[in-house]
């Protein structure tokens, strides 16, 4: 693949902190290597505003191998960039020529409030896992891990599922702001699977009061999650998370 | 003065004894007794987990914005357990000779038979938490090899086995605080250690969102915070990995083990300009199925699919008969990096070798999924497609991430990849119990020195965080407790903790007011050269001598030139950083010293000095069969304590995979 170089303009959302309102700035940056990543990128530009005593941009990042879950910026109106079942970490700059503009936004939901610039509080992911995104079972000494064959096709399928990377791009991409895709996603991993059998319906009933709870909207089928998730997290989770808490409601003396 | 506490009695009998002797706390106690956990990798997640599931009250805390993204989550190939579940002769013993003898010799035997003996129960404990391990069609476990073994003994998820690890883990720690047993701190960074009457006693914390400083009362502290590879700036470490809190620990009393002992990975992918802010592993696992080669003609610019097979040097086949490809890491390594100072290296710089599937995806994969389907003679074509099918469900991700970083599809032509920094096999010194020689302050996984020697084996790191958090510190831990039943929680406005915020206060301002000139990204790149070019693959007395002289330069420089915008109270990526590079400064002379001291080479320690004809690595067990560990003197002073180590069953031989 040829490099080239290219010179574009930036247009990121600033933001002090979660009180102040924010704004869009606009940023030129020069000599921009197509072989750098998305976040290099943005690394130059930091230096050069930190040399010239402006504060850089906060951006939320750490493994930059698309797998933490950490980066999270919504660029020209699609969570992590252009490139499909991708991380922003993992977008490069041959994706863009010379002279091209960007506009750079932190995910969008009222269950994930801007920290400052690019970053937002997620822990109302974790608090989604904490309302049973688990199975119960403590260190000790469980059976031996070939006890319980599982079949092949579901544990496969499990594994798809629980690929998850909880970044939110699923909520930041969907009109209701609905965290349905990654709740259903961890619904699924541990339904497919005979250990997670136990707890189905409770888990299935507690994870989304939990989601409701914190705000998410409700799930209108466009399919928005789907589309822009770094793992190919598929639609279908959200029917059989449908199932799962239907059954559940069927099956409740609660 | 370093008292290893390892228990008497044959090997295979020790941790069983020790079990069975050590002191415990019963469950009316354990509800009084506060533990603090930093970090939440698998060490950190599986050691909050578990002890808050026996009712000790736990405070665990990481920097990231969710315990789920600690950097155990990017470990890709898997997972090793002496399951013997292939049937092909593996065992504890060969699981723990393996390692020892992978290590070349320079870990403790009580810790790695220990480790053996449970990573069986991990394996169980896994499972029953619903990871989804990769399976075959009679539903059963899968297994792959890994370097330096010739059993297949791996665990794994696709190329994403530590993110399913962690994400157990996790999940049980986010059980447990929904339970009330451990509260959860996230985007907090541990800036010191509270040290009460001889004993750790608490921690003090920036809070990364407002920039408050915090206190906190333990009992005990246990740091899972992780390795140092981040030292060299580039790694495959994640952009926040850092010393901080183990090197905040080294200050205030607790021994660095063998801090030069570091992994250099054969496979990542090559550094392609001065932007580099990070490098990409690929996983070892690749080499089950990938043929490492050089043209046999030096500076052959011909494209890799041009270079006809008898032109192809496959130089770990020739050089290793026996172990091939999956000769250990840094045997790969320092193989890697002979062919490319020799002239054969491919790619622009000249720094790469070819990794190609193009051999196995069609004779291993293709003939078998042919004959599986009844196809008599099959083309070319159909054993590719055919082969392509199943080397895109073993590692589809990893060739995924590849083609995103480089544009090259690695289905169609060799992976480039060069050798590059991933693990530090030294640590903080810890006992068989896993404290530090400071009472009350443990230190689990990566970031203690213990089990891997001078280099680890693929697929052990994921072991070792969970056998140390899920299965050892759960009964170590209740031998130190046991004593401290009667210990009133200690109230935070005692004056050490007092002093000891006071005194992390004042550093944050010292750095707030140099006011200087150059960035503190730009010391942490000055910081990485000087410690790749001077203590990386290869090392000598004089490239120490003058790193160490560099090193005490460039720290003069950041204390009076570094330049932090912004300001304390508030979200401040750049001063938090500026924190973490000023104690990656000082780590980097220590490592440097370190690395003078040991004049032998062993494991990834290669010192030029002192190798064999064939320029393999030449350990020198009379003088150095020792722990280096370091205590703390003051500013660029450090004493040397020596713990010999006493191999009683894996005798020490020179180290051979040909």
């Amino acid at each position: 693949m040829e490099q080239y170089t290219m010179n574009l303009t930036l247009k990121v959302w600033r933001q002090k902190n979660s009180a102040e309102r924010g704004s869009f700035e606009t940023y030129p940056v020069k000599n921009i290597s197509s072989e750098m990543s998305f976040l290099e990128m943005i690394d130059v530009l930091n230096e050069e505003l930190i040399r010239d005593g402006k504060d850089p941009i906060a951006f939320d990042h750490d493994c930059r191998e698309g797998i933490c879950g950490m980066c999270s910026m919504y660029i020209n109106g699609r969570p992590h960039g252009p490139w499909e079942k991708n991380t922003v970490c993992q977008l490069h700059m041959r994706a863009y020529k010379d002279g091209d503009t960007i506009v750079i936004e932190p995910w969008r939901a009222n269950a994930f409030p801007v920290i400052k610039d690019l970053m937002v509080d997620r822990s109302s992911f974790d608090r989604i896992i904490q309302a049973g995104g688990y199975i119960s079972v403590n260190t000790g000494s469980p059976v031996d891990a070939n006890a319980i064959p599982v079949e092949k096709n579901m544990a496969d399928a499990a594994f798809a599922a629980a690929a998850c990377i909880g970044c939110g791009a699923c909520v930041a991409a969907c009109k209701n702001s609905s965290a349905m895709l990654f709740l259903s996603a961890k619904v699924t991993h541990l339904a497919l699977l005979p250990q997670g059998h136990p707890e189905r319906q409770t888990r299935a009933m507690n994870m989304v009061a939990q989601m409701d709870k914190e705000g998410f909207g409700a799930c209108t089928n466009t399919g928005a999650c789907e589309a822009v998730c770094p793992k190919g997290i598929s639609i279908e989770n959200i029917a059989r998370l449908n199932r799962e808490y239907m059954m559940a409601g069927l099956a409740s003396d609660k | 003065m370093l008292d290893s506490k390892i228990p008497a009695g044959p090997l295979e009998q020790k941790w069983t004894d020790y079990k069975g002797h050590v002191k415990l706390v019963n469950p009316a106690n354990k509800r009084k007794l506060e533990v603090i956990v930093v970090g939440t990798g698998l060490a950190g997640a599986s050691a909050a987990a578990s002890l808050g599931e026996l009712g000790y009250k736990v405070k665990a805390f990481c920097f990231q914005d969710s315990p789920r993204r600690a950097h155990s989550i990017a470990a890709q190939g898997g997972i090793n357990a002496a399951k013997n579940y292939q049937n092909d002769g593996d065992s504890i013993f060969r699981l723990f000779y393996d390692t020892v003898k992978g290590g070349d010799y320079r870990a403790r035997e009580s810790n790695v038979h220990r480790l053996a003996e449970v990573s069986v129960n991990i394996i169980d404990q896994c499972v029953a938490q619903g990871v989804p391990f990769a399976r075959d069609y009679g539903g059963l476990l899968n297994n792959r090899s890994f370097g330096g073994t010739q059993v297949q003994r791996t665990f794994y998820a696709a190329g994403q086995t530590g993110q399913q690890l962690l994400i157990g883990a996790y999940q049980a720690l986010e059980r447990q605080v929904a339970l009330g047993n451990v509260h959860m701190y996230s985007r907090h960074e541990m800036l010191d250690v509270v040290m009460v009457d001889g004993k750790a006693r608490g921690i003090i914390c920036r809070n990364l969102v407002n920039g408050e400083l915090e206190r906190y009362f333990g009992h005990a502290v246990l740091l899972c915070t992780g390795g140092y590879g981040n030292v060299f700036y580039l790694s495959t470490n994640a952009m926040g990995s850092n010393v901080t809190a183990a090197w905040k620990a080294h200050k205030k009393g607790a021994f660095f083990g063998n801090p030069c002992f570091t992994q250099i990975h054969p496979t990542c992918i090559p550094v392609s300009g001065d932007h580099q802010s990070k490098l990409t592993l690929m996983s070892e696992s690749l080499r089950n199925d990938g043929r490492i080669w050089v043209p046999k003609q030096k500076g052959d610019k011909r494209k890799a699919n041009d270079i006809p097979e008898e032109e192809r040097d496959y130089y770990l086949e020739r050089r290793y008969p026996a172990f091939g490809n999956l000769v250990p890491r840094d045997v790969a390594s320092r193989a890697a990096k002979e062919r490319c100072d020799a002239g054969y290296g491919v790619g622009t710089t000249g720094q790469a070798v070819y990794l190609d599937f193009k051999y196995n995806l069609i004779n291993k994969y293709g003939k078998a999924e042919a004959n599986k389907h009844g196809i008599e003679n099959p083309d070319m074509e159909t054993l590719i497609r055919l082969g392509k099918e199943v080397v895109k469900e073993e590692y589809g991700n990893l060739f995924d991430m590849y083609e995103k970083i480089t544009g090259e599809n690695p289905y169609e032509v060799p992976m480039r990849i060069y050798p590059a920094v991933h693990y530090t096999m030294g640590g903080l010194w810890v006992d068989y119990e896993l404290m530090t020689n400071v009472k009350g302050l443990y230190c689990l996984g990566e970031a203690n020195f213990s089990d891997h020697g001078a280099n680890r084996l693929g697929a052990s790191a994921l072991m070792q965080g969970l056998a140390d958090g899920y299965f050892v510190i759960p009964y170590t831990i209740g031998n130190y407790l046991a004593d401290e039943i009667a210990t009133k929680p200690i109230p935070t406005d005692h004056p050490a903790f007092t002093e000891t915020e006071k005194a992390v206060s004042d550093r944050i301002s010292t750095l707030m007011n140099i006011k200087g000139n150059q960035t503190v990204e730009s010391f942490h790149k000055r910081l990485g050269k000087i410690m790749w070019e001077k203590c990386g693959m290869a090392r000598n007395e004089k490239g120490l001598q003058e790193a160490i002289v560099e090193i005490q330069q460039l720290k003069k420089e950041f204390w009076s030139d570094v330049k932090i915008p912004g300001t304390i109270k508030e979200m401040n990526p750049e001063l938090d950083k500026a924190g973490r590079v000023a104690d990656f400064i000082e780590l980097g002379e220590l490592m440097c010293i370190d690395a003078l001291n040991r004049n032998e080479s062993c494991g990834g320690h290669f010192r030029e000095e002192s190798q064999t004809e064939e320029g393999e690595a030449k350990r020198n067990d009379a003088d150095y069969a020792y722990v280096a560990a370091w205590e703390y003197k003051g500013e660029s002073s450090w004493e040397l304590h020596k713990e010999q180590l006493e191999f009683e069953v894996a005798k020490p031989t020179q180290r051979s995979y040909k």
